[in-house]
């Protein structure tokens, strides 16, 4: 594993040099889990910032220098995230797409503001990376206590005057996932009849699903990751329970229904919408199928990063991190991911969550215009 | 009334399980003294072989439930009482005869190597299996609508649990084996001047606890629905607890004690607050411990001369 990841910083640091050699260049970096268990995610960056690249040259590059990428890989780990950060930011790099986990995200964000670089992150959710007011932090991904709100949302609409019960696992993702919930749902005035913790790694939730019954409760929120929610799921129904179950993105994993089985049907949870299927990316993503890549999961959101970066420093006429920030926080941005406005803090403004429903065969599907 | 008897269905499942774990940690202790950490990952590994035979015999086509069950559960027995076997031979043996730590400590090293070659080997992430036993039955519906559910797996665990207690009473209280086992644990120099092949008992024992945690990783995948690398240490760590808690060293107080942790925990979520299930059933462990030092069935240890 040590050596794997040596391979892959040498791997990284070699990139980082054969793309110095364009000295006259603007070079411009993309950092995320190239190594590791993440690494299909890191993968996805990787190939959107290349596409990204690569179309902005072709369009007259920025500013009437062309762009150089460096890809850089942290392994989804905080320390090698951070001692990336300090070499991209003693590199001069203005401008990083990246990190993918939060919690590498978070760390690195430090030494991008020390280092005057600015951070577009495409994928990292937690609240914590822009609430701790940096300058150089934004984001192309949603935030977790916005699908809170959409889950509340949904709630209200379709279970209004039910029972419902609200479960978190005590981990900073699923106690804040659940919070916020809580919070949207008492602020459109439903309160919920139970709100309890677990522990993550558990098995055994029978004493939980028994008093849900107790309660006839109707909808369980369970701010957590797809395991324990399919184990409580799998409880539920062993103890013939018809309570539906609601959760946040970390059950848009397969896992999720090869836990629960055909039991899983009727699942709920929020995600964001497919990006490949708006209208704005179709183009990019004819051009990505043309080169055999399927431009899955964080790729468009990466590419769509790169695009406001380059959007801006078009704007500002300068590439200093400082300025690009200011202008991009008070403009509009075309991407492929659509318009994305910013507020102060670096998080946009449309609020990019839709409802997905797991069905008996193993999919989930967006539950569209009816649902939320 | 409905809602305590489904919470003490739910409490004596669970209960069941630990005990079954528990019964590997108080042989080993009744009879070497010391206390066997790897354990809980054998019963990991127990559970991984189980759903490995399971795979396969899927993939050869079988379909009779009964007869699957039947292969798992005796393949599982007999690959997992080897590995326990061979954790006793390479890493208790050698260290019988030297300080009282120091079988301990390989113990806990063996702990390590048994759950990072699983986790190398079969990966981090969970390994789960589509239902295997279903349905169930309802007992009693109450004029709220409470009803009392009793699943089908949750029969099959009591069952198995109850049967292997008593073959294991019987074995260790009526057979040549189990006098020997009995013999060693009074005495060893005396068992062995007496004719009894001391290291071969004691590699009995391992194996026997190796084949019960064996069958309770069976139960476990069946009643979970998953395995995965990790799963030994938290359930090991509550075995023990249990093995302790009934008095370590016997037999019947490993069951006991098992039920009794299963039991607390389940109530103390059912009539308080989940988060702090853990903290009550080791409160209430604590507690005992202070009025009965030597557990619920234990006898006081009788120094040797």
């Amino acid at each position: 594993m040590k050596s794997l990841k040596l391979i892959g910083l040498a791997f990284g640091a070699s990139i980082a040099l054969s793309s110095a050699a364009f000295a006259q260049d603007v070079t411009i970096a993309v950092a995320g889990p190239m190594t590791g268990g993440e690494s299909a995610f890191g993968r996805q960056m990787k190939n959107g910032a290349e596409m990204a690249v690569a179309d902005l040259n072709a369009a007259g590059g920025v500013g009437g220098k062309k762009l150089a990428l460096s890809v850089n890989d942290d392994a989804c780990d905080p320390k090698q995230a951070r001692s990336i950060a300090e070499k991209i930011a003693g590199a001069k790099i203005p401008f990083v797409a990246g990190h993918f986990c939060s919690s590498s995200s978070i760390p690195a964000s430090e030494a991008y503001a020390d280092g005057n670089v600015l951070q577009i992150t495409p994928a990292s959710t937690n609240p914590l990376f822009t609430e701790r007011k940096l300058w150089n932090v934004a984001r192309v991904c949603g935030r977790d206590d916005q699908q809170g709100l959409i889950a509340a949302q949904y709630i209200g609409k379709n279970f209004k005057g039910k029972n419902i019960a609200i479960l978190n696992d005590k981990t900073t993702y699923g106690k804040g996932l659940a919070d916020e919930t809580k919070k949207a749902l008492n602020k459109a005035g439903i309160t919920e009849k139970m709100y309890e913790s677990y522990n993550k790694g558990d098995k055994d939730f029978n004493a939980i699903v028994s008093r849900l019954k107790k309660d006839n409760i109707d909808l369980v929120y369970v701010g957590g990751y797809h395991q324990e929610a399919g184990l409580i799921l799998r409880q539920m129904r062993d103890q013939g329970l018809k309570t539906v179950l609601m959760s946040g993105d970390a059950l848009a994993d397969k896992e999720y229904a090869s836990i629960t089985g055909p039991a899983g049907e009727g699942t709920l949870f929020t995600f964001g919408p497919d990006p490949r299927n708006k209208p704005t990316a179709k183009k990019i993503v004819e051009a990505f199928k043309a080169k055999g890549i399927d431009p899955e999961g964080y790729t468009l959101y990466t590419y769509a990063a790169m695009q406001v970066w380059s959007q801006a420093v078009k704007k500002a006429g300068t590439t200093d991190a400082k300025k690009v920030m200011e202008t991009m926080k008070a403009g509009k941005w075309d991407t492929v991911l659509g318009p994305i406005e910013y507020d102060a803090k670096g998080d946009i403004k449309q609020i990019d969550y839709v409802v997905y429903k797991w069905d008996a065969k193993g999919n989930y599907a967006e539950l569209g215009a009816k649902g939320s | 009334m409905d809602y305590f008897a489904q919470q003490l269905i739910n409490g004596l499942v669970l209960g069941s399980i630990y005990g079954l774990i528990a019964i590997g940690y108080t042989m080993v202790y009744g009879i070497v003294g010391m206390i066997n950490f790897a354990h809980g990952d054998i019963f990991m590994i127990g559970g991984f072989i189980a759903l490995i035979t399971f795979l396969i015999l899927i993939s050869f086509g079988l379909t009779a439930v009964p007869l699957i069950l039947l292969i798992v559960l005796l393949v599982s027995m007999a690959i997992t009482a080897l590995y326990g076997w061979t954790v006793e031979r390479i890493a208790y043996r050698p260290l019988r005869h030297s300080f009282r730590l120091a079988p301990m400590l390989s113990a806990i090293g063996m702990s390590f190597v048994l759950t990072n070659y699983s986790q190398v080997a079969q990966g981090a992430r969970v390994k789960p299996i589509p239902p295997l036993i279903t349905g169930g039955h309802t007992l009693h519906e109450s004029a709220d609508g409470f009803v009392i559910q009793l699943s089908n797996i949750q029969i099959v665990v009591v069952i198995t649990t109850v049967v292997l207690l008593a073959i294991f009473t019987w074995l260790v209280s009526r057979t040549r084996l189990g006098r020997d086992m009995r013999a060693c644990e009074q005495d060893q120099t005396m068992a062995a001047l007496l004719g009894v092949d001391v290291d071969r008992t004691i590699s009995m024992t391992f194996v026997i606890g190796a084949a019960l945690a064996a069958v309770a990783g069976l139960m476990y995948l069946l009643y979970y629905g998953l395995v995965d690398f990790f799963m030994g240490f938290v359930a090991g760590i509550k075995a023990f607890t249990a093995a302790v808690l009934g008095g370590i060293g016997s037999l019947p107080g490993a069951m006991l004690g098992g039920l009794a942790i299963g039991l607390i925990e389940t109530f103390w979520s059912a009539y308080f607050s989940v988060e702090y299930k853990d903290v009550a059933a080791f409160s209430i462990l604590i507690v005992v411990l202070i009025f009965l030092p030597t557990g619920l069935l234990g006898r006081p240890e009788v120094e040797k001369v």
